[in-house]
């Protein structure tokens, strides 16, 4: 064993120094780092974003255009044939995912803007405030929320503005629920008493010690509420009670298309035109399953303890 | 003498322990009954939150003064509403549900239903298809997910993880329709419709509701297969099943002494969890299949505005959730440990 | 390095170049880095080292047992002649609990809940048919006699939640002496037990591996504790052996530095000095975490200028008598008089001065500081806040502060986790001297510490102190660090001031009872303490 220095300097003891690196490079080694399921998830995200930012230039006919022809099989003109009153099926997939995913990311984010705001407050207010809010979302948790938004949706009818604020307030509470928990977890940590003890205001807790600490469970979450509500929105539409048309929407149209199945022996193409909008749907929700899954595996690191 | 004060001490030590219990139990009853208050006044309240027109809607356009007063009155609109809610609670507890909005029309001819009638049925029909899957379901998922946890990390953990991933990513409805294409359209075994009636006998009935049943079968697995998991995982590792192991206690052994009697609350909330998420994919698979069950007398009551059998139906769906979630948690207070013998 | 022990014993254990990698961040580091650890039959080891040297990991490999995340990479185990290494899982299973034998540092966490003790107890002896089951339980009585627990027929039929930590620690015990192993691994069996309780439970232990001559390694971090209950210490860090001796020889003459250094806490004295200009004085008070009491009429006055050292063991009201004085908890009656002026309960009511001029250091530095915050940014916040201090000023403050904290500007753009435990200590002082206070509340500030790196907090604490005039409130249950450190002690119990007065007046006698007890439960580095205490307190 070789001596230990006696005389004794705190600077010079070790700590995990960090090399400092710019955003940019932090990004580039991060992306490096990613496994194959989460590359084929990003790659699958970014092009569904494109396709719904330039539907206009890629569809080849308009969202509601309607043909001479209904149920036309795949052909040059019509790449996945045409729907019960002539409309193009690869057209309105395209608009779809504009419509689809637009309405579930509008929904996303307002359920955040709520849940979030929430269980911040209640968080660090803990007082008869966190106790209302929290037992008001007990109750709405108690109905399944298809069937409250089924209620809803009947009283108030079905157009896009009721849909993504009832789905909203639904989904709402979950997100509630976890930013409360979270939040509380760090709300009871010596740097947020300290802050307080400095008497700094209830913005300053909120904006400076909490919401950075929260923010990767948080994005975690956002990609899952989105998978939620975007299977949600698909199934109310499925249902015929979310997307109204002439609107095009993923949900509707594998409704509007579901005879086409049974004629698989005949037509093979035509059997899976009701699958495509339907298979576009699933592999969103994978895609961004694969990406929330990286993600959290990288935050929460999974450490041992020993 | 001694004989004696060791059983009045042992009376006493089973009276508390029951008293422990049964006040817990109470409790949650009591919880799940002021829930069950308070989700029944929403629904009840919905009617009032229509948009004042809604007569027209359901009468027609030509409905004169009268009948549009008579209607109301047959609502009970004319009434405070604290009064009507009782009215309703009242006859929802004596099995009447109301009379259905459609049938009626502006000449003041009421060809309605009772809520009663419609939803009796099917709701049976309901039960039957979520009771088949259930009955499937829970055994595969829980020994799925047991031998998952147990061999955590191995391929077979891992390709049954991602098969689970995919299918809770996936609709309801594809897939129903995948299902429908190999099991019906290419390859005839099952009928794509699942038509039964009151006639239908179990063998026809149990052979048109496979389909429907699989269906559910394949997303619920999914599901359930992953939270047992992750309670299995949870609990394993606890350091007293540490110590057990360190104690020399083979893999067995640990499972069954000293895992398993700690696992039944977290078993029990995944069962109740998942068999509540069954009654909301029941909807959409009753859709599908033609199936005349009550989600499907839902969705079609939602389309049409027939708000006395949407109220009927979500109370319904809403009354199991909230008792399923009730009986997780007694099953919980019945087998912890520390209100079993209470200090 | 040899080992120097009685020789005598034929080997029972025989570790060689022992290495262990554990899995964490994705990647594997090593853990255990070639230690060599010899045993003879009847032995007791210590093995010592702070935490993270790698000792539990260690103690847990001499089982054959490496946990989940962790991975042997070399090296040869030898139990009684049986390589551990090649054993299979079905012939390791068969050694521990019979042969070998553990007992965990939470006994509350590693009893399962749901069976009762006397089952535990008697489990692993009934597996491998040592004798019959009747014969188990007989002898598990016997045990609990032994171990002196209180009604030893009935207390195995109770539930793990129904007893007291201090004795599931020495039921714990019983299980592990039940199928008479040679060899027990205790790992921090006292560590989350207090002071009087530590004592009972390591009489007990001592008591009953000395009647059945069983082998031990006994692992801590306490070298008091140790020095009681091993015939010979071995001194681990980073997971590499410092050194090995006997345990009087260890005590008396270490060789290694590192080891010295195990000591130096105890070398720093400070003369105590009387203080008349009171800055701050509580009076009567009485307070309530809802509706149950904690403090029950609470009176402390504090010298400016000096230390005043608050003891007690966990429970007493120490921690909650801070959080009255700073305003978190407003005390149900009673005042607190700050600087000659009565201070508002409720902290939202006090003023930007009266909040600058109470500040307050934590126990862990971990948590206390913003992980998303740089150091420039921790010390920096204060004297925006208080001092409206901004720009190059701020900059210019921020480096004096850290160059009194022994650090230097090289430090301003890190974040916690890029410093150690010392580093990050220094500058939550910092952020509390920014604000430039009467008085900091020290609230176990070095526990959470390395032996040496306490030491050089203590020293800066100090010499701030000579320098601005601050007075400190410590809070703490170390009774040597309140020797070194103190002028003035208040000894606190079950929400009460037992009694307060001058260092030199409360660590000599005559002492009240409390204060006797918890003076005297405080283990000593004397291999003969806990023998002598036994003794006193038997007559």
């Amino acid at each position: 064993m070789s001596d230990q220095p006696e005389t004794y300097s705190a600077a010079a003891e070790v700590g995990a120094v960090r090399k400092r690196r710019s955003r940019l490079e932090r990004i580039g080694l991060l992306l490096k780092s990613a496994p194959p399921s989460a590359w084929f998830g990003m790659i699958v995200v970014t092009f569904y974003i494109l396709v719904a930012i330039f539907a206009d230039v890629i569809a080849p006919y308009g969202e509601a255009e309607i043909h001479p022809e209904p149920f036309a099989p795949w052909s040059e003109e019509f790449i996945f044939g045409t729907d019960q009153i002539g409309r193009d099926v690869f057209t309105r997939i395209i608009y779809g995912a504009r419509n689809t995913m637009g309405i579930a990311l509008a929904t996303t984010l307002l359920s955040f803007l709520i849940g979030g705001g929430l269980g911040l407050v209640a968080a660090i207010n803990r007082s008869w405030l966190d106790q209302f809010i929290s037992r008001a979302v007990d109750v709405l948790m108690a109905i399944p929320s298809l069937i409250f938004a089924l209620m809803l949706l009947s009283i108030f009818g079905s157009t896009v503005t009721s849909l993504i604020m009832i789905i909203a307030v639904l989904d709402a509470t979950r997100v509630f629920r976890l930013t409360r928990a979270v939040a509380v977890n760090v709300a009871v940590m010596d740097y947020v008493e300290a802050a307080r003890l400095r008497g700094e205001g209830l913005g300053w807790v909120m904006r400076r010690e909490i919401l950075p600490n929260i923010m990767p469970p948080l994005v975690a979450e956002f990609g899952l509420r989105f998978c939620f509500v975007f299977l949600t929105i698909a199934a109310l539409s499925f249902l015929g009670v979310g997307i109204q048309p002439p609107t095009a929407d993923w949900g509707s149209m594998v409704r509007e298309n579901a005879s086409l199945i049974q004629f698989a022996q005949y037509d093979m193409t035509a059997a899976i035109t009701p699958l495509l909008p339907a298979a576009a749907i699933a592999l969103l929700t994978v895609a961004v399953n694969f990406i929330v899954d990286w993600f959290l595996h990288k935050t929460s690191g999974l450490r041992d303890e020993h | 003498m001694a004989g004696n004060g060791d059983k009045t001490v042992g009376q006493m030590g089973r009276d508390a322990r029951l008293n422990a219990v049964l006040a817990t139990i109470l409790k949650r009853l009591g919880l799940g009954l002021a829930t069950l208050f308070v989700v029944s006044a929403i629904i009840f309240s919905s009617i009032s939150m229509l948009p004042g027109d809604f007569t027209e809607a359901v009468l027609g356009q030509s409905a004169t003064t009268e009948t549009v007063a008579a209607f109301r009155k047959e609502l009970g609109l004319d009434k405070p509403a604290p009064l009507r809610y009782l009215d309703w609670v009242g006859s929802v507890l004596q099995g009447d549900l109301g009379t259905s909005f459609s049938g009626r029309n502006a000449s003041g001819q009421d060809r309605s239903r009772e809520v009663i009638d419609l939803v009796g049925p099917r709701l049976w029909n309901t039960l039957f298809l979520a009771g088949v899957t259930a009955l499937i379901a829970v055994p595969l998922a829980l020994f799925l997910g047991l031998t998952a946890a147990l061999y955590r990390n191995s391929a077979y953990d891992r390709i049954v993880n991602a098969a689970t991933l995919t299918t809770i990513s996936t609709p309801e409805f594809f897939v129903a329709y995948i299902l429908i294409l190999f099991l019906t359209s290419l390859w005839p075994v099952f009928p794509s419709l699942a038509n039964v009636d009151a006639t239908t006998e179990l063998g026809e009935r149990l052979y048109r509701v496979a389909l429907p049943a699989l269906t559910l079968t394949l997303v619920i697995v999914a599901h359930m297969m992953r939270m047992t998991r992750a309670a299995i995982i949870n609990l394993l590792a606890s350091p007293y099943i540490e110590m057990a192991r360190l104690k020399g206690a083979s893999q067995s052994e640990i499972i069954l002494k000293h895992a398993l009697p700690n696992a039944w609350a977290p078993i029990a909330t995944v069962i109740a969890f998942n068999l509540a998420y069954l009654v909301v994919g029941v909807v959409v698979v009753e859709v599908v299949f033609v199936y005349p069950g009550i989600g499907q007398l839902m969705v079609d009551a939602v389309t049409s505005r027939d708000i006395p059998v949407v109220q009927a139906c979500a109370l319904i769906f809403a009354a199991t959730y909230i008792l399923l979630n009730l009986t997780a948690d007694i099953i919980g207070i019945i087998t912890n440990p520390r209100l079993l013998h209470p200090r | 390095m040899s080992t120097e022990t009685n020789g005598s014993g034929d080997i029972l254990l025989e570790m060689r170049d022992i290495r262990i990698d554990g899995y964490s961040d994705e990647r594997w580091h090593d853990i255990i880095k070639g230690v060599d650890l010899t045993l003879r039959r009847g032995e007791i080891m210590g093995l010592i080292g702070e935490s993270g040297a790698g000792k539990s990991t260690l103690g847990k490999a001499a089982m054959g047992y490496t946990q989940p995340g962790c991975r042997l990479t070399s090296g040869s185990i030898l139990f009684d002649g049986i390589d551990l290494v090649a054993a299979s899982d079905e012939e390791k299973r068969k050694l521990w609990g019979t042969r070998i034998a553990y007992v965990a540092q939470s006994a509350a966490a590693s009893f399962n809940p749901a069976h009762r003790l006397i089952e535990q107890t008697v489990e692993a002896a009934n597996r491998r048919s040592i004798r019959s089951d009747a014969d188990s339980r007989a002898d598990a009585v016997d045990l609990f006699r032994s171990l002196q627990l209180p009604d030893p027929e009935t207390i195995g039929s109770r539930y793990p939640h129904q007893v007291s930590g201090g004795q599931l620690q020495r039921i714990m015990t019983a299980m592990a002496m039940s199928p008479r192993p040679d060899l027990i691994i205790f790992d921090e069996p006292t560590t989350a037990l207090d002071v009087t309780t530590q004592v009972e439970v390591l009489a007990a232990m001592r008591a009953i591996v000395e009647e059945f001559d069983t082998a031990a390694i006994y692992i801590t971090h306490d070298l008091a504790v140790v020095a009681q209950m091993a015939d010979f210490i071995k001194v681990l860090r980073y997971g590499e052996e410092v050194e090995q001796a006997p345990t009087r020889q260890m005590l008396s003459q270490p060789e290694e530095a590192y080891t010295k250094s195990l000591w130096s806490v105890r070398a720093l004295q400070k003369p105590e000095i009387k203080g008349e200009d009171m800055v701050l004085t509580i009076d009567n008070i009485d307070a309530a975490y809802g509706t149950l009491k904690v403090l029950h009429d609470v009176s402390i006055s504090i010298p400016r200028g000096r230390t005043v050292a608050v003891v007690g063991e966990s429970g007493s009201g120490k921690s909650t008598t801070a959080r009255v004085i700073t305003g978190l908890l407003p005390p149900m009656s009673g005042s607190v008089t700050f600087n000659g002026e009565t201070l508002p309960p409720k902290l939202k009511d006090r003023s930007k001065d009266q909040l600058r001029r109470i500040q307050m250091i934590y126990q862990m530095a971990d948590t206390a500081m913003n992980p998303r915050h740089t150091v420039e940014e921790i010390i920096g916040r204060p004297l925006e806040f208080y001092l409206g201090l901004t720009g190059k000023e701020r900059e210019a403050r921020v480096i004096d502060l850290l160059n009194m904290i022994e650090l230097d500007e090289s430090f301003m753009d890190r974040l916690p986790s890029e410093l150690s435990g010392g580093q990050k200590q220094r500058i939550c002082i910092a952020r509390a001297l920014a604000a430039e206070p009467d008085l900091i509340i020290c609230d176990e500030v070095t526990s959470a510490l390395d032996q040496i790196v306490q030491e050089g907090i203590l020293q800066l604490l100090l010499r701030l102190q000579r320098e601005f005039n601050i007075t400190y409130l410590f809070i703490t249950h170390d009774i040597a660090t309140v020797k070194a450190i103190s002028d003035e002690i208040v000894v606190m119990f079950q929400g009460k001031v037992v009694e307060q007065g001058l260092k030199s007046e409360i660590i000599s006698p005559p002492f009240p009872d409390y204060t006797q007890l918890l003076l005297s439960s405080v283990p000593e580095m004397d291999p003969d303490w806990l023998t002598d205490l036994l003794k006193s307190r038997d007559a």
